[in-house]
């Protein structure tokens, strides 16, 4: 061919330029990270289970896949054909399950992290953003920086005015339910046990993301004592500490404590303050630590502060559910999603 | 029994006894020297303790358990580990070498990813060790070449490696938020869970597996002289190693099965045991099943008193095991030769 090397080459510097014409615009993510905003978004890539959540929330038809495939149960409560679309693996956490050339291979508009911004998922964002060429978004995950992180995601996706809407909700749960806990003595605040696994002897230390909610509520985590993650502990530590509530995610050992002669002793189970959260679609207090959680706050303030939260949960469920995850429940549906059971 | 041996089992016994002790009176949960003398008291005679219903569920139904699960699986994987360092002439084996450890570990993993209750976890966990081990002793018999002992140790090596490579591939599959940490915990070991219910399918087969152990003493004595020697004596040296095999492996499956894995214990107290009371296993055997009961029950008072939470006590034996094992290796040499 009778092509100069030098046009060549300045043909591909001018597409290199006519490209960063046409991302000029930018938002700066959860971490600090400058991302630009690609000039379309029709397809993203979630790099695990809360930004598929999120994304979900906001606009599901942008969701290439989900990290693991929904069970049918879940999909009953979400956008069946949205449920339904295939696992494509997650990005984050300990170590991929997703194929870089797969991702490649999808071809995503834009890759979605939410989660931590510590250095470990920010330098794995800028490394997957620099090997595929893709722009890598790493949203703050925490509750408390859900709103900004809706706006962010708003701005990345061009979806700006449904975002806000989102973004509000969550700004209006967290006032509203703040601002009644403030009320509430100190000599109120529940101390709250947090029970995992089987045998409910798997906890949350001070800081875990599995007891944000809890703490960010202001009940006393009774195994604050220490900072750290999930943790064992034993059934004599469990009495010495004589929690008030157990908040579980286990059916088994939530239906297995009441009639424990072991567990007897403790104030939460004498008082019938044993309470399984609610899982479908998505966990309400514990995981995945993304919007999941923002019903939840409603149903742990009303366990934690029967006086202060007299509403209605069933109201709110429906509310939330046909706002974030757009369905409309029936009677019966709410019932089984506050039944915490499967 | 000589006098040295008689000594030995003096301060094994006094170990096993002070660990009982201290294990019944420290806790997280404060109870009482006395408290405990009257609720056990009450038990033995069927009358009422008159103590607060919680510190009575404390002592019978949290720590005894927990107690009794430390000295039984303490003593297991002694038994066991003096069995197979005897067998294998190897003083680095320990009750893993034939992959139970390794096949527990994939059955209780694969428990957990399939959600089972913890008794089938628990079940799937024992199954799971012997399967392994009968698999290294099929595949290792199978092997004409060579020393039939290397060609077991070399093919559970293996068996092994492989288990291994499974539990990594369902940890990698599974849910990271719920799943994961609970296998973690399972792979780390701990007593913890331990309830009542538990103590039945740790106590038949540990028993059933020390008898036939004990009564295999004199063949085991043959056994750790080179193999022509022990065929010499005029011992069947094939069946009297599978019924050592298949006792060792019930002891280690069982207790394994119940407290997830804790290393070190079974390679570093026969050592100590042989240092009391000599190679005999006559002598040897109980000498490690009381030493090693004691020494587990301490580690487990530690692993549950020193925080709030549990500390794994797979990783507390291999912290202690550790510079003690290095010790042994540098002082006492001439017990095992």
């Amino acid at each position: 061919m009778a092509l100069d090397r030098r046009e060549v080459l300045a043909g591909i510097g001018a597409l290199g330029i006519s490209a960063g014409r046409a991302r000029a615009a930018t938002v700066t993510d959860g971490a600090g990270r400058v991302v630009p905003i690609p000039a379309q978004v029709a397809r993203v890539f979630p790099a695990g289970p809360p930004a598929a959540i999120m994304l979900y929330t906001l606009a599901p038809e942008l969701l290439l896949g989900w990290p693991r495939a929904n069970r049918p149960e879940e999909c009953e409560f979400m956008l069946p054909d949205i449920c339904r679309r295939p696992e494509v693996g997650r990005l984050t956490g300990r170590g991929n399950t997703a194929n870089l050339e797969v991702v490649t291979a999808l071809a995503p508009d834009l890759i979605l992290d939410v989660g931590s911004v510590r250095d470990t998922f920010v330098s794995l964002a800028d490394r997957v953003q620099q090997q595929t060429g893709i722009p890598y978004a790493l949203l703050d995950g925490r509750l408390a920086e859900t709103e900004q992180a809706y706006e962010r995601l708003g701005a990345l996706v061009h979806r700006a005015g449904e975002a806000a809407s989102r973004a509000r909700y969550v700004a209006e749960t967290k006032r509203t339910i703040l601002g009644r806990i403030a009320q509430v003595p100190p000599d109120r605040r529940p101390r709250v046990y947090y029970a995992r696994g089987a045998r409910g002897l798997e906890t949350g230390l001070a800081g875990s993301i599995n007891v944000e909610t809890i703490e960010f509520l202001g009940a006393v985590n009774v195994a604050a004592g220490l900072r750290g993650g999930l943790t064992n502990v034993s059934l004599e530590q469990v009495l010495l500490w004589n929690p008030q509530v157990i908040i579980t995610i286990d059916q088994d050992f939530a239906s297995a404590v009441r009639a424990d002669p072991d567990w007897r002793a403790i104030d939460a189970v004498r008082t019938g303050r044993v309470h399984l959260s609610p899982k479908l679609p998505f966990g309400w207090v514990d995981f995945p630590p993304s919007v999941n959680r923002v019903v939840g706050l409603w149903w742990l303030a009303r366990m934690l502060y029967p006086p202060e939260f007299p509403e209605d949960l069933r109201a709110l469920t429906r509310d939330f559910y046909a706002q974030f995850y757009h369905v409309n429940l029936t009677d019966e549906q709410i019932a089984r999603v506050l039944s915490g059971r499967d | 029994m000589n006098r040295s041996a008689a000594l030995g089992f003096a301060i094994a016994l006094a170990v096993l006894a002070a660990g009982v002790i201290v294990a019944f009176t420290l806790g997280r949960f404060p109870v009482a020297l006395a408290d405990i003398a009257r609720v056990l008291w009450a038990k033995a005679t069927g009358g009422s303790s008159e103590v607060a219903a919680n510190v009575e569920t404390v002592i019978l139904r949290i720590r005894g358990p927990r107690v009794l699960a430390a000295v039984l699986v303490g003593a297991a994987l002694s038994v066991a580990g003096a069995a197979f360092q005897g067998l294998f002439r190897n003083p680095l084996v320990s009750p893993d070498i034939l992959g139970a450890s390794s096949g527990a570990a994939l059955g209780a993993i694969l428990g957990i990813y399939f959600s089972l209750a913890v008794f089938g976890i628990q079940a799937l966990a024992f199954a799971g060790g012997l399967l392994a081990v009968v698999a290294v002793y099929l595949i290792g018999n199978a092997m004409r070449s060579g020393d039939p002992v290397l060609m077991l140790v070399l093919t559970g090596v293996v068996i092994g490696a492989l288990l291994g490579a499974g539990v990594g591939l369902v940890k990698y599959l599974a849910d990271p938020y719920n799943q994961l940490p609970a296998m973690t915990f399972w792979l780390l070991g701990s007593l913890a869970a331990m309830s009542p219910a538990d103590l039945m399918p740790l106590l038949a087969p540990v028993l059933l597996g020390t008898a036939v152990l004990l009564a295999l003493r004199w063949q085991m004595n043959v056994m750790s002289l080179p193999q022509e020697e022990a065929r010499a004596l005029g011992l069947a040296t094939g069946p009297v190693r599978a019924a050592i095999v298949a006792a060792a492996t019930l002891v280690t499956a069982a207790s394994v099965a119940a407290s997830g894995i804790i290393g070190w214990v079974g390679l570093v107290v026969p050592h100590l045991a042989r240092f009391l009371v000599g190679p005999n296993f006559a002598s040897l055997l109980p000498a490690s099943a009381i030493l090693g009961g004691g020494y587990l029950l301490f580690v487990d008072t530690i692993a549950r008193t020193a925080a709030p939470v549990e500390i794994p006590l797979g990783i507390l034996t291999a912290i202690i095991g550790t510079p003690f094992f290095i010790w042994l290796l540098a002082s006492a040499h001439r017990s095992w030769s």
